[in-house]
């Protein structure tokens, strides 16, 4: 049987079955958007975007949009019964003081004792943009990583030691990937879960640092 | 008698000297007082720094002051965002010095020069490029970076309801930087959308009270930002 590797799609279904209800969360661009779609109705997840929304919904109907609703990519948002607003400096007390339970973050690269990096690639060509990845990186009660488990030409992106600039040193808990759940301990990388169908020496090839086989291992469902 | 209405964009943005620090507030193209920097733009004040989340987009408002070479320096969290020609145009020619501060950090930084705060320790940043150099703290085992007050001479807000004593409403995620950027400037200047009678605002509903601002001018129908 060959290896299923994970669609953005089912990626997100995956880490949306982990997210607690009444938990206070905060979506990175790109990936971690999708993962709103997919979370149980039954659950009351409240979301929060950096410019000053706790209660963030849906995306609105074509021509219900407001332009000065939008979240952190720009993009127009909705509000649900019981949403919040409030200025810049409180939104990032809400990360840089804990009170996130839990941001979900695109990765450039993850390093085994948790470095994140996922804001420049330090190609001096372009000018920076760092935007709130520092603050949630550092100030997030927890960070999960959801990436490609590889790079478009194949390189690793979990490695030993980030090579591109960090974004936050040992803030880590969990990488979500096409091919496996990963947690970071202290121990180094555990992999909780691998997509149906990859043999543990294929993850460990396609991985930049030693991983270990948790022993209540399963294949991913979706 | 307190009145900080002033009747016309030209004279609100009166006085603002060369070399000045300014902040703008805004996120994307909401929130940006559109009118207030055209008015700049014609006031003519050059070599100043500019403090914003954005770079701006498009050829319009924080574009233009950009293009027309009156900015040396722009401290933003996130420059290089969709529709950031000018600004990438001069990046790249060497024509304007960039300060990138975490968008969190940038936002601390200007409550604190508000709030009479001499700087503050973050984890934001401690072990990265953004934190190199700056004085560095093991706070409850943990690596905290120095950051300073971020203090401007003016603040340039857009508002959705203000009095004549200067308090003032936002309209929904336009709000952001403004309550801070207003607390952060020696002279704060406010468009609002509508420009109502003391007693208008409901105090329990005043967002930014009226201390924090100095100056109140009505723009009815604001543009929004990147459009040019």
């Amino acid at each position: 049987m060959s290896a299923k590797s994970l669609t953005r799609d089912e990626i997100a279904r995956r880490v949306a079955r982990d997210i607690p209800d009444g938990a206070y969360v905060n979506l990175g661009i790109g990936l971690p958007t999708l993962v709103a779609n997919y979370v149980p109705s039954d659950r009351d997840v409240i979301y929060h975007s950096e410019n000053g929304i706790l209660g963030m919904g849906p995306a609105p109907e074509k021509g219900k949009e407001d332009p000065d609703l939008i979240n952190a990519g720009k993009q127009p948002v909705t509000l649900v019964p019981g949403a919040a607003i409030f200025h810049h400096t409180d939104a990032f007390a809400m990360i840089r003081g804990g009170h996130i339970d839990l941001a979900l973050l695109g990765g450039m690269q993850v390093a085994a004792n948790g470095d994140l990096a996922n804001w420049a690639t330090g190609d001096e060509k372009f000018p920076p943009a760092v935007g709130g990845a520092m603050d949630l990186g550092a100030g997030a009660a927890s960070v999960w990583v959801l990436m490609d488990h590889t790079a478009k030409d194949g390189a690793p992106k979990i490695l030993e030691r980030c090579t591109f600039p960090l974004t936050a040193a040992g803030v880590v808990d969990r990488i979500y990937t096409n091919l496996a759940v990963i947690d970071v301990t202290s121990d180094g990388l555990l992999v909780r879960e691998m997509a149906p169908g990859l043999e543990f020496d294929d993850l460990q090839k396609k991985t930049g640092a030693k991983i270990r086989l948790a022993n209540d291992w399963r294949a991913i469902s979706v | 008698m307190l009145d900080k209405r002033i009747a016309s964009l030209a004279t609100a943005v009166a006085g603002i000297r060369d070399g000045s620090v300014v902040l703008i507030s805004g996120f994307g193209s909401s929130g940006v007082p559109v009118e207030l920097i055209d008015a700049l733009i014609e006031q003519g004040a050059k070599d100043l720094t500019v403090v914003a989340n954005n770079a701006g987009a498009g050829r319009s408002d924080v574009a233009k002051l950009l293009a027309m070479g009156r900015v040396k320096r722009i401290v933003c969290s996130y420059p290089r965002s969709a529709g950031s020609v000018v600004f990438e145009e001069l990046y790249a020619a060497g024509k304007i010095e960039l300060e990138l501060v975490p968008q969190g950090t940038l936002s601390e930084r200007m409550r604190a020069a508000g709030a009479g705060i001499g700087g503050f320790f973050t984890p934001t940043a401690a072990g990265t490029k953004l934190g190199e150099g700056k004085e560095t703290r093991v706070i409850e085992g943990r690596p905290h970076v120095f950051e300073k007050p971020l203090h401007g001479d003016v603040a340039l807000i857009k508002a959705e309801l203000a009095d004549r004593w200067g308090n003032c409403t936002y309209h929904l995620s336009a709000r952001q930087f403004g309550p801070t950027m207003a607390m952060a400037a020696d002279l704060t200047i406010v468009q609002a959308r509508k420009v109502v009678d003391l007693g208008g605002i409901d105090p329990e509903h005043v967002v930014t009270p009226g201390i924090f601002v100095d100056r109140v001018v009505e723009v009815a129908e604001p543009q929004l930002a990147g459009q040019g």
